[in-house]
Formats: structure tokens, C-alpha cells, sequence
């Protein structure tokens, strides 16, 4: 029995299905996307690598923590403690603010000592490499 | 009974009625703090990757717009693989009921946090009263 590979892709899309399927049967339920805050979005290149960005608006370099071991990445921190003078009185307080902490499984194995971390107005992008041991390599097919 | 949990996921602005936007991006509602004491209004507003450049905030009788405005920064020959969040423009309005002195209204933007500071007119604060033990 011929058996595909099994790519990351594929487990991402069943998830996706399932979502779907989840939301359509209890539409008045508001789920939480899966995994929690924050939000995350990925770009990869399979000779390269991983690019993680994430929104965190507010919240300055030295109150994140970002760890990778492996395949994971850990964000965690703490944003925004209370700004408003004592008598005030709010009126709207919907901003997300506290403490976050988030485990990421990524498709590749993470060469730790390139990881790059850069935080611009509130989005926080890192850079993570492949592992050079992993990196697919071009063969050479020889005539003869 | 389902309970209705926090609103985490980013929401887009509901356009009215065959009115379209010039920009081809999506629009999202950005989350706001106010708070008010006798001194005047604060809104903080969290848009990430606005910066003072693309921020523009309009004060039309007492309605106040503030929209940011986001260039999508993908990186160069990645693939977006998975996504949890979408990149657009913010915009959001608010109706104020007070009296506000213009031309004192403060604005800063830092990390993606917009913050207005919208002084009440004089004649808007209340006046303190002081009340005797009788």
C-alpha cells in the first residue's frame, strides 16, 4: 500500500476542516482561535526556514521572552499594567493586558544560534532558520 | 447556556451599504481604553504597525475618527504557511458627549498604542462641591 508522506500542511488543513465543521454546527458559540493569545502568523521557505510575526501592541522589547528549543518556540510576557490615575473612570477597556504565554510547534528543526527577534511599532517578527543539518540538499544526478 | 467569551480575534469594520473603499485592504476595528476624569478624556487605541506617519485622527463636530493606516510587510521569498491574524487598516469613531477645548487636544503614538488626550472645555468641568457634615 502506497503510503503519502505526511506533511505539516495536510494536519494544518484537517484542523482547519474540523474548525469549520465546529463553527458551522454551534454557530452562536465564539471560540477562541486555537492556541490563544497571541495571534500568530507564519511564513516558510523549506530551504530557509520559519518567520514568525505576532501583534503586541504596547508592550516594550524587555517584557517579552522568546525561548526555542528544537522545533518550539516559547513567547511569553507581560503587557500594559494599569495606566489610568486613580480617579479616573473608565468608560471602554477592551485592550488585552497581563500576562501571555504561548508554545509554538513549528515544521522545522531550529538552528538556535541565528534566530533573530526584531520588535517594530507593536509587531514582533522572528526570524527562525532551518537547522543545517536538515536543510534539503540538491543531488546531482550523474549520466553514465 | 453558552456564555459569551472575550472578543480576541481582530473584527472588521461592517461597511455601510454599497459604499466601497479605495484601498484594496481590510479594515479592522481597533481596541480602545477610555477613560475620562475632571481634567478630560484619554483613548488609547492598540494598532500594531501604525506609526505617527500613518495615523490620522479627525475631529468633526463631535464625532472623532481615528484611523491608522498598515503597509503588509511580507518577508521575501517565504510562503504564508499559516495564519491566525489578518493585516489591515485600522478605523474607528467615537461620539463624544462632552464638551472638548480643541485646540488642546494631545496625540502620541508609540509601539503601536495610540494615545489622545482630549481636554474638556473649562466650561465642561464639573465644579467641585463641597459638602459639610452637617
Amino acid at each position: 500500500m502506497f503510503r503519502q508522506p505526511f506533511n505539516w500542511r495536510e494536519l494544518d488543513q484537517m484542523r482547519r476542516d474540523m474548525d469549520r465543521m465546529f463553527s458551522e454546527s454551534f454557530p452562536r458559540v465564539r471560540r477562541m482561535r486555537a492556541g490563544g493569545f497571541p495571534a500568530i502568523n507564519v511564513w516558510t521557505n523549506d530551504a530557509e526556514g520559519a518567520v514568525l510575526t505576532t501583534e503586541l501592541p504596547g508592550i516594550k522589547p524587555e517584557d517579552v521572552d522568546i525561548s526555542v528549543t528544537g522545533d518550539t518556540l516559547t513567547i511569553s510576557g507581560c503587557c500594559k499594567p494599569n495606566e489610568a490615575p486613580e480617579l479616573a473612570q473608565y468608560h471602554r477597556r477592551e485592550r488585552a493586558r497581563g500576562d501571555f504565554d504561548r508554545t509554538v510547534q513549528l515544521p522545522y528543526t531550529v538552528n538556535t544560534d541565528k534566530v533573530e527577534a526584531r520588535v517594530e511599532k507593536g509587531v514582533l517578527t522572528v526570524v527562525l532558520p532551518r537547522a543545517e543539518a536538515e536543510k534539503p540538499r540538491q543531488i546531482t544526478i550523474k549520466a553514465g | 447556556m453558552m456564555t459569551d467569551e472575550l472578543q480576541v480575534q481582530k473584527q472588521e469594520v461592517q461597511p455601510a451599504e454599497g459604499v466601497e473603499r479605495t484601498r484594496a485592504s481590510r479594515v479592522y476595528v481597533p481596541k480602545v481604553d477610555i477613560y475620562s476624569d475632571e481634567q478630560g478624556i484619554v483613548i488609547l487605541a492598540d494598532m500594531p504597525g501604525v506609526d505617527e506617519k500613518n495615523v490620522d485622527i479627525l475631529l468633526e463636530k463631535d464625532v472623532l475618527t481615528i484611523s491608522g493606516f498598515v503597509t503588509v510587510n511580507e518577508p521575501e521569498g517565504y510562503e504564508f504557511s499559516y495564519g491566525e491574524y489578518g493585516v489591515g487598516d485600522f478605523r474607528r469613531s467615537f461620539t463624544l458627549m462632552e464638551e472638548i477645548d480643541r485646540d488642546k487636544i494631545e496625540a502620541s503614538i508609540e509601539n503601536g498604542v495610540l494615545r489622545i488626550y482630549l481636554p474638556k472645555a473649562p466650561e465642561a468641568q464639573a465644579r467641585k462641591i463641597a459638602v459639610q457634615a452637617a
